[in-house]
């Protein structure tokens, strides 16, 4: 007890000396947890939204729709008494009136339900109430993206009937957009209703996330629920209404496929659970594909941040290691300290980094936001608490490890003299500098002094580039099936103000953010290590001649100097996690993109380490050589 | 004994400090000095009085709080880091107790350092390096790293390395502090010969044996000068005899 007390106490005492370096070890953990808290709480939000929805709101095994108004046609109505058929919901009838909000009008499919509700297919609410006499129930993810809250009023038109515009499309507008972009001013004309509810659905996909052609034969409008006589009403100004929809339950859900295409008829349109389910997961792999790859490569850069900063650290506590030791300190309490006082500083990053994730996933994973909605926001669990806090003592522990027990074991009485590990000898790099200009001769030597910090820089630098290229890449695929209108006919962007785009464009950029922020703090720690490291030398070159300005010239250089390699390293890097852990034929971003990056990459290594450098250079030549001898 | 011609070294109120208020400390107070070119100067004190603050100064590698530091007629206390950095690479050669050799370097790499940061062309630097080498008596050690070579020998690079660029004048802070007897006796007739070439050396040394072989010994105390000797045998005499080190 009293020796855990005293490794405690040791390492907080360590942490209270140099806060700089715990700040940094804090900042670079903290970032790399709070993205894995995210990753998982959307991992956990996403991974089934579908069952999660079509459990929460009795979804149908098969949805068979007709796109005639007028009376019921009997070829719908026969499949409820169809072989198989358990139970089922409707027909219900669909007009496609324009839902005006503050003036502008977007079109809509509204669905006339019974205030009673169904045993099929019972949206789920998720706020207010089931519809009601004057009162419309908005599916979330459209009122989430016209911004409607239970309470709200809004208009439903009879402005598009059926055939006379297309749908989207609105009169006189010309032009044809995505759902809830608007479609011009407009007076409403038609009854207005109460928002009295928010529900999500199993049924069908919220249209502004389905393609164009919807296989029931609906066009891409948003949904919304108004009582069956306010569907009538709304249909009879549209001349009959658009047509009609049937849940269906069947006794074996997997059959739902087979009976669809066994009951598939001129006219008549059927869609299976499973359908409508392969296509969200198709989306939501999305989401998964940046959160993965994401999630990998800042796991990297974290435990790259760190094995520089513990090396760095570690560094200084030669002289810290002797004084434990010749107090009689054992190598296995020495490691014990010198472990203890990163995985102090690496739980405490971890608790911020749960916290800080818990605040963001929320407004990742905002429910109107999501395919077909899974009811309530993330929630930190006891698994993703477990995991992300065994990945940060993971992270700390590889990193640690090593340079922990190779300073245990150093002699005592050189660990007392403070003596610097004996730099490695890189022939080559002597070699070639011989005839270069001052500031490349150092920064050369420098570079080939430290082989594994060279390494890791070069590695820190290509995981943000292959990052970059990976961000840019996803953008790249977004704007093509934008531009294309869709990946195979399934789904597609429609740019800003889409939701699946937006939530895309979220994720992406908390993801850069750690991404850049993780970045930056292994530019400064390569950068501190090395003007630490490069101190006497630096200070025997100046002895003999060398300008404070071309000895900071010369740490910049070398960081610049694996920085090079790492960054072109990082375009296939890039370019292959995409392609494994996304979709294969992504686009490859333009060579302007690409050298925009390595440019961009490059200043700002450079920027970044001429501080410390020159810090670091104008420090007092004397007091270094002197300190030597102390 | 070399009559010196002119002064190449001058220092008037010389004054370092350290802290302010009560903690101020005085390295260097109101030192006074001129240095003949080819003259050998020693400066001798116990530890702390302030002899290697004095060196650093007179070398560019530190600056004073007040005072004019002179050299070659040129006043060098106000100079820029850059220009003091030249007059390092080109005027004066620097000898560190600790050796201060590169230790990823040979020694033929460590002694080229000085000329290649002068802009000299590698060949070039290499060709001067060997020859320096050569006359140290060490160009069999030439590609050896510094762990590979004793005490001695480390110094006799270093001195070396303090020569490739012809310096002037050559400021030795404490050269056979770490050395054993033998190895003193090695770096003191390196000395001697540069000495007999012309060249300035200032050497800062805690021990009398050495001091005895300079031209002129200076005893600081508290930073500031407490005495100075003109020696009569200087480093024409017996090299060893005056040491007191035997040959």
């Amino acid at each position: 007890m009293g020796r855990l007390l005293l490794v405690i106490r040791l390492a907080v005492k360590d942490i209270r000396r140099n806060p700089a370096e715990a700040l940094l070890l804090f900042v670079a953990i903290a970032a790399a947890t709070t993205t894995l808290t995210v990753a998982l709480a959307l991992h956990g939000v996403t991974s089934a939204p579908y069952a999660a929805t079509r459990a929460a709101s009795a979804g149908p095994d098969v949805v068979a729709s007709v796109q005639q108004g007028g009376r019921v046609p009997p070829r719908l109505t026969s499949l409820e008494k169809a072989p198989g058929v358990v139970d089922a919901s409707g027909p219900f009838l669909i007009a496609t009136p324009s839902l005006v909000v503050d003036g502008h009008a977007d079109p809509v499919m509204a669905e006339g339900r019974p205030a009673a509700g169904s045993s099929v297919d019972q949206p789920k609410l998720t706020a207010g109430h089931w519809v009601t006499a004057g009162g419309v129930v908005i599916e979330r993810s459209l009122a989430d993206l016209l911004d409607l809250k239970v309470g709200d009023r809004v208009g439903l038109d009879a402005l598009i009937p059926g055939g006379e515009h297309g749908p989207g499309e609105a009169p006189g507008s010309g032009s044809e957009g995505p759902p809830g972009r608007g479609v011009g001013p407009l007076r409403a004309v038609g009854p207005s209703f109460k928002v009295v509810g928010i529900a999500v659905t199993a049924a069908l996909q919220p249209p502004p996330l389905s393609d164009d052609a919807h296989p029931s034969g609906f066009p891409e409008a948003g949904l919304v629920w108004v009582t069956r006589s306010a569907a009538e009403h709304l249909a009879a100004s549209e001349g009959g209404g658009f047509g009609y929809t049937l849940n269906l339950k069947l006794a074996d859900p997997s059959d739902a496929s087979a009976f669809a295409a066994a009951h598939q008829q001129s006219g008549l349109f059927l869609i299976s659970w499973q359908t409508i389910a392969a296509k969200d997961g198709l989306i939501v792999s999305i989401e998964r594909a940046i959160l993965l790859t994401g999630s990998t490569l800042l796991g990297l850069l974290a435990l790259a941040s760190v094995a520089l900063l513990v090396g760095g650290r570690m560094e200084q506590q030669t002289r810290r290691v002797g004084l434990l030791k010749a107090v009689g300190a054992t190598p296995a309490l020495v490691t014990g300290v010198l472990l203890a006082q990163q995985l102090v500083l690496s739980l405490v990053a971890a608790a911020a980094g749960l916290v800080i994730g818990w605040l963001v996933a929320p407004l990742l994973t905002n429910p109107g936001a999501s395919l077909v909605g899974a009811p309530g926001a993330p929630t930190l669990d006891l698994s993703t608490i477990g995991i992300v806090i065994a990945v940060a003592i993971a992270v700390t522990i590889v990193a640690t490890f090593v340079p922990a027990v190779r300073a245990s074991r150093t002699s005592t009485v050189s660990a007392l003299a403070d003596a610097a590990r004996s730099p490695r000898r890189a022939r080559w790099t002597i070699a070639l500098s011989s005839g270069l200009p001052v500031p490349i001769l150092i920064g050369m030597r420098l570079a080939g002094r430290r082989r594994r910090r060279a390494v890791l820089s070069a590695a820190s630098v290509a995981i943000t580039v292959g990052s970059l290229v990976a961000v840019l890449m996803f953008r790249e695929h977004a704007n093509s099936l934008h531009t294309s209108g869709g990946l195979g006919g399934l789904y597609r962007f429609s740019g800003p103000g889409d939701p699946l785009w937006e939530r895309g464009m979220d994720v992406l950029l908390v993801f850069t953010i750690a991404l850049v922020l993780l970045a930056l703090v292994n530019a400064v720690l390569v950068t501190w290590a090395t003007v630490q490291d490069a101190r006497h030398a630096s200070a025997i070159e100046r002895a003999l001649g060398a300008s404070p300005d071309q000895v900071g010239w010369a740490l910049v250089v070398a960081q610049l100097l694996p920085a090079l390699p790492g960054a072109i390293l990082g375009i296939p890097v890039g370019i292959g996690l995409y392609d494994a852990v996304g979709r294969h034929g992504s686009t490859v971003p333009s060579a302007p993109a690409i050298l925009g990056v390595l440019i961009v990459t490059l200043v700002v290594v450079a920027a970044l380490t001429t501080i410390p450098a020159r810090i670091g250079a104008r420090k007092s030549v004397a007091e270094i050589l002197q300190a030597e001898l102390a | 004994m070399n009559k010196p011609d002119r002064e190449i070294l001058c220092a008037r109120g010389l004054r370092k400090e350290y802290g302010s208020g009560e903690g101020l400390v005085r390295a260097v107070d109101q030192v006074d000095l001129e240095v003949a070119r080819g003259e050998t100067l020693a400066v001798m004190g116990p530890s702390g009085c302030g002899k290697s603050t004095l060196l650093h100064l007179l070398g560019g590698l530190d600056r004073p709080t007040a005072g004019e530091l002179w050299l070659n007629d040129r006043r060098i206390d106000q100079f820029s880091e850059r220009a003091l950095a030249q007059l390092r690479r080109h005027e004066v050669g620097f000898v560190f107790q600790a050796y201060h050799l590169m230790d990823e370097l040979t020694a033929v790499e460590n002694v080229e350092l000085p000329a290649l940061l002068s802009g000299r062309k590698p060949r070039a630097a290499r060709r001067r390096a060997n020859e320096l080498l050569e006359q140290i008596g060490l160009a069999d050690r030439a590609m050896h790293l510094p762990s590979e070579l004793s005490g001695g020998q480390r110094q006799r690079v270093a001195i070396a390395r303090a020569l490739a660029n012809e310096p002037e004048v050559v400021l030795a802070d404490e050269p056979t502090g770490n050395l054993d007897s033998a190895a003193t006796l090695e770096v003191l007739r390196l000395f001697e010969v540069l000495h007999a070439a012309g060249l300035t050396l200032v050497i800062v040394t805690h021990d009398e044996r050495i001091a005895a072989t300079a031209d002129r010994l200076i005893s600081m105390r508290d930073g500031a000068f407490v005495d100075e000797t003109r020696l009569t045998g200087g480093t024409s005499g017996n090299l060893a005899d005056l040491a007191g080190l035997g040959s």
